[in-house]
């Protein structure tokens, strides 16, 4: 066989790199790098290619080799890439047992198992079942040892996708359980039972059928979010079952917020019940008896809890409370936001009744058992429940204070903590202390785990320091030309401050333009569909008109009809003319681009910063404006107080998308801020002077008009807001392409309905384009 | 003759007040300045001129204007008959000589060429040539050019060209904040003030929605009819469904949470 010659270098060492010569391979080899190189990283790459080259010399022929070829982008994307090793230590240790050939079975479902599962966590839990399946059903057939591969493995590898689609995590390992102890010594039964051929397979299989799965109601849950409560947050599943001891109960951090991967629906009245006292009776305000709550139903009353503490509570002290103290507060804080939460939809008081447990009065017995959590159970039962029915004096009286504080308004977890640690010293009993705890019908599972509730102070809050003020850096000198100046708009005094900001214009540096170049290979696929649009788009050189009054032909057809309407009496239709236009595109397009630090963050749910991803798309733009043939110029922006806005060209209109543009865009870097208005009206001085009929003006930014020292957050906003009027006054069409989740909050203040707001960045190389596309449609 | 009274809004229509466009527009009409309301659909623009025009005391004209219209339809045409030919007028030149309000609904959905001959009509000339016919009409005193749209449309294409703009005052409508929305459906159909503010928390998730899977939330007159059919005895739930979410998606998820805040919404 002769050395495959590829023509890019890169491309070449790729392949190189792989240390091959199965033909097969060669075939995708393009394909797989293509998919390669748009999802994972530099190292990624190199570990992929390594990884790759273990996997081809391991003497199984070329199946496991190509599996991993083909599969591992699709799981690092799904996953991230940094679950290579685990995913490398499961094949080194079916390498070293008999099990080799489940190798390629377990490479070729990779992807769809990943992608059904959703975290590195996830995937963990899956790569430990297969070893300890795999450990407990190799060789131990009749006592001899180690020499027989597990017979039922490649078949359940096979299985996986199809198993995960319908089964949680925990319902697989049940029914591997299952399998695995009925058919662990009959080599013939286990593979049937595996390849789901067996009836009692396939029953089992049915049993552990159940419940609602987060990514299949992840969409409503986001939509719920946005629509109802105006939020909106990354959801996170993580699995119930392997944690049979402290289950992990939802919350929400800095990445977003987490909730089971499951949630079978529940009955009122066996819904919520920790053991077997729990007894929720229904009732006026909640769920009757017996009422199926559905699993989605469930999510969103996670879902509402979570925005209550979010829109109402308040971190507090933790330091000088006692735990006991702590749960109360907890308790309260709870029934005060979904106080809250009722009162905007009142819907809600059946939802959350219908899964908060009803404790019985007498459940616990003060003599043996710490009776706090059940107390606090039921206070909170009737917080919130009108027809609780309980009669403790205590407990009547708490809840008639807690209605007093709310009826006047929202009141503060500060406020509501206090009434919480009044009613622990006047309920407090001495076998609160008593190591048995009294758990039965207290947990409250829709709620979180209240984290963000506390706040130490040992612990040192060192990000709260201030922002220190950037100054202008005397030493860095400012080159290219001198700036122009531009006036900002004071809504305050809704007059313009003149000349109040200074726009230095340098040409953007250079990097390699062979880098733009790689991320338009990288998504040649979707290159080739955007393609397809773009010749729809593209002008046409002659379009007929047909019913004209006046126009340069007789439309025969028209004619004729129009003849015979007035022959018969009828009002003819004078509109028998036809002409020819050029259906010319005359737009004129600018793409100014905020280059503020912010982009350097990883963009939500991907390994890629917003700069990466922005610069794929951005790429993915200029090329798709490039093929219409209209007219464009690309600029970036940022800046480090009024002084100091820079304006960086990247490509010209007189220029060409060629490699010196491309050189440009490679270079884009992000730091400083967003001093949006200043930037708009540079950019506008150059695209109202272009002649064209149509001009647009696409901005792309992660967030709002801000600058080091603009202290008032409106104050920038509005001056982008009253640049857009100015631009409106220029016949100039601005449109903003918002990669803030939260942009909801101020871009329509600024752009009107002129705006789209990317939910999913990882999707702005597609949806760049697209968008563009509609708007000149 | 034509006959005037016929373009008359005899009944008062219901038109609830946002801010203090009726004055503005008192004093646009006073100096004769022509209009422009921009807004999503649904939202009470033509609901407000045809208040305007009671107000006024003018008989107005209205015209939905759509991608095929030419000059002609507004201006007027001849037509052929029997016994040679006789000129018709359009809407607009009616309007011009009987001095009405002139309505032009959705003009951005005319093409470009049919939107330029309002133009001598809309500044100091207030002419409008009727070249076929040879005849140059100076407009009534009364006459006044509103036009309408939706700049919810996003498209450079769709949107006014700068000269057509420039030449009038501009009216910019949204769907009320929540009270005065509240009051408009409850006034409107009659319904008791805490099942329409029900109505308006739901128009207002679905307006959340925009962008996000819906291209338009829920219209204010969406939200009058579901309140029609609740008056008329339909249960709310149904009633908000029909009215305010079957229409307006066919995104099974949008639909499902919609649904949802319906009942989240009717406890
Ligand atoms: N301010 C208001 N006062 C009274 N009724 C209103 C008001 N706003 C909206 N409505 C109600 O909403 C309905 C729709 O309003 P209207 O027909 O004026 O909408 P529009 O903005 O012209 O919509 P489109 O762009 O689709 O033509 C009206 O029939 C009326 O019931
Ligand atoms: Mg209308």
């Amino acid at each position: 066989m002769t050395e495959t010659e590829y023509q890019h270098p890169l491309m070449a060492a790729y392949w190189k790199q792989l240390d091959t010569r199965f033909p097969q391979v060669e075939e995708v080899f393009e394909d797989c790098m293509a998919e390669a190189l748009a999802v994972l990283t530099r190292e990624g790459l190199d570990a992929y290619l390594e990884a790759a080259r273990v996997i081809g010399k391991l003497g199984r022929g070329v199946e496991p080799m190509l599996a991993f070829m083909e599969e591992w982008p699709s799981t690092a994307k799904a996953v991230g890439e940094s679950a290579l090793p685990a995913v490398m230590a499961l094949i080194q240790r079916m390498q070293k047992s008999p099990n080799g050939r489940a190798i390629a079975p377990f490479l070729q479902t990779l992807a769809p198992v990943a992608r059904r599962l959703q975290s590195q966590e996830q995937l963990q839990l899956y790569l430990d079942m297969t070893l300890d399946f795999m450990e407990r059903t190799t060789g131990s057939i009749h006592g001899h040892h180690t020499t027989f591969p597990s017979p039922g493995l490649p078949d359940f590898l096979a299985q996986a996708p199809n198993l995960l689609n319908q089964l949680t995590l925990a319902g697989l390992k049940n029914w591997v359980e299952y399998g695995i102890r009925n058919y662990g010594t009959h080599p013939e039964r286990q593979k049937d039972y595996f390849s789901l051929q067996s009836a009692d397979s396939r029953a089992v299989l049915q049993r552990e059928r159940h419940g609602t799965l987060l990514v299949d109601v992840e969409r409503k849950l986001d939509l719920y979010l946005r629509g109802l409560w105006q939020d909106g947050d990354h959801l996170v599943p993580y699995s119930t079952a392997f944690d049979e001891l402290r289950k992990p109960i939802p919350y929400y951090d800095k990445l977003g917020i987490r909730l089971p991967d499951v949630y079978d629906d529940v009955t009122v009245g066996c819904a919520v019940r920790t053991d077997q006292a729990g007894v929720n009776q229904g009732g006026a305000h909640g769920a009757p008896y017996g009422e199926r709550i559905p699993g989605i139903d469930r999510y969103r009353a996670v879902l509402a809890h979570i925005v209550g503490h979010r829109r109402w509570s308040e971190a507090q002290v933790a330091d000088n409370w006692s735990p006991f103290q702590r749960m109360a507060v907890e308790f309260f804080e709870d029934c005060r936001i979904e106080t809250l939460l009722i009162r905007e939809y009142p819907g809600l008081r059946r939802l959350f009744l219908a899964l908060h447990p009803k404790p019985l009065a007498d459940a616990c017995d003060p003599e043996t058992a710490s009776c706090l959590r059940h107390r606090m159970a039921m206070l909170s039962r009737a917080l919130l429940d009108p027809d609780h029915g309980y009669t403790d004096a205590d407990l009547n009286d708490f809840v008639a204070r807690f209605h007093a504080v709310m009826a006047g308004g929202e009141s503060s977890t500060g406020e509501i903590a206090a009434l919480a640690l009044s009613y622990v010293a006047k309920t407090r009993r001495q076998s609160d202390q008593f190591a048995k705890v009294h758990f039965a019908d207290t947990v409250v599972d829709y709620r979180d785990d209240n984290r963000q509730l506390w706040k130490f102070i040992e612990a040192g809050d060192e990000e709260e320091a201030f922002d220190e003020t950037r100054k202008i850096e005397p030493d860095q000198e400012i080159q290219g030309l001198p700036p122009r100046h531009y006036p900002e708009w004071d809504y305050s005094s809704q007059t313009y401050r003149p000349d109040w900001v200074s726009v230095y214009e340098a040409l953007h540096p250079s990097g390699n333009a062979a880098d733009i170049d790689r991320l338009l290979a990288k998504h040649g696929a979707l290159a080739k569909r955007l393609k397809k649009m773009l010749d729809l788009l593209k002008p046409q050189d002659k379009v007929r008109i047909r019913y004209q009054e006046e126009g340069s032909e007789l439309d025969l057809d028209v004619a004729i009809r129009s003849l015979i309407d007035f022959k018969g009496g009828a009002t003819p239709d004078p509109r028998i003319n036809m002409s020819h236009t050029t259906a010319g595109r005359d737009i004129a397009v600018m793409l100014l681009l905020d280059l503020s630090e912010s982009l350097n963050e990883k963009a939500a749910g991907s390994d890629q910063t917003i700069l990466e991803l922005s610069q794929e798309a951005v790429s993915l733009l200029a090329w798709a404006i490039d093929q219409l043939g209209d007219p464009f110029a690309l600029a970036g922006f940022h800046s480090n107080t009024r002084h100091d806005v820079r304006y960086l060209p990247i490509k010209g209109y007189g220029e060409h998308w060629g490699d010196d543009a491309k050189a440009r865009l490679a270079a884009m870097a992000a730091g400083y801020s967003t001093r949006m208005g200043a930037a708009m009206r540079h950019a506008a001085h150059y695209l109202g002077a272009r002649p064209a009929d149509k001009k647009l003006m696409l901005i792309l930014t992660d967030g709002m008009p801000s600058d080091v020292d603009a202290h008032d957050e409106r104050l920038l906003i509005e001056d982008a807001r009253q640049a857009v009027r100015e631009l409106d006054q220029q016949g100039i069409f601005p449109y903003c392409i918002s990669l803030d989740p939260k942009a909801d909050e101020y871009v329509g203040d600024i752009f009107g309905r002129q705006y789209t707001v990317i939910d999913r960045i990882e999707r702005l190389p597609e949806r760049l384009p697209q968008l563009f596309m509609a708007l000149t449609k | 003759m034509i006959d005037k009274d016929q373009y008359k809004v005899y009944q008062e229509p219901f038109y609830q007040q946002q801010r203090n466009e009726v004055a503005l527009y008192e004093a646009a009409y006073r100096n004769r300045l022509p209009v422009m309301v921009k807004g999503p659909t649904g939202c009470g623009k033509s609901r407000f001129v045809e208040y305007m025009a009671w107000k006024l005391n003018k008989p107005l004209i209205t015209v939905a204007c759509n991608e095929d219209m030419t000059a002609s339809d507004l201006v007027g045409r001849y037509l052929l008959e029997a016994n040679g030919t006789r000129w018709l007028d359009g809407p607009l030149t009616t309007a011009a000589r009987i001095g009405a309000i002139c309505y032009l609904d959705e003009i951005v959905e005319a093409r470009q060429d049919t939107t330029v001959v309002i133009h001598p009509l809309t500044d100091h000339r207030r002419t409008l040539p009727l070249d076929k016919k040879g005849e140059l009409l100076h407009a009534h005193p009364d006459f006044q050019l509103v036009i309408s749209y939706n700049p919810g449309y996003q498209s450079l294409m769709k949107d006014l060209k700068q000269s057509t703009k420039q030449r009038f005052t501009a009216f910019d409508f949204d769907y009320p904040e929540a009270a005065l929305e509240t009051q408009i459906v409850a006034k409107e159909t009659g319904m008791d003030a805490a099942v329409a503010a029900k109505l308006v928390k739901i128009g207002g998730v679905a307006r959340n929605l925009k962008g996000h899977g819906l291209d338009e939330g829920i219209s204010t007159r969406l939200l009058v009819y579901a309140a029609t059919l609740i008056k008329d005895g339909v249960a709310p739930r149904d009633a908000c469904r029909m009215a305010m979410v079957r229409p307006i998606t066919d995104d099974a998820d949008i639909r499902d949470t919609l649904d949802h805040a319906i009942d989240a919404t009717f406890a």
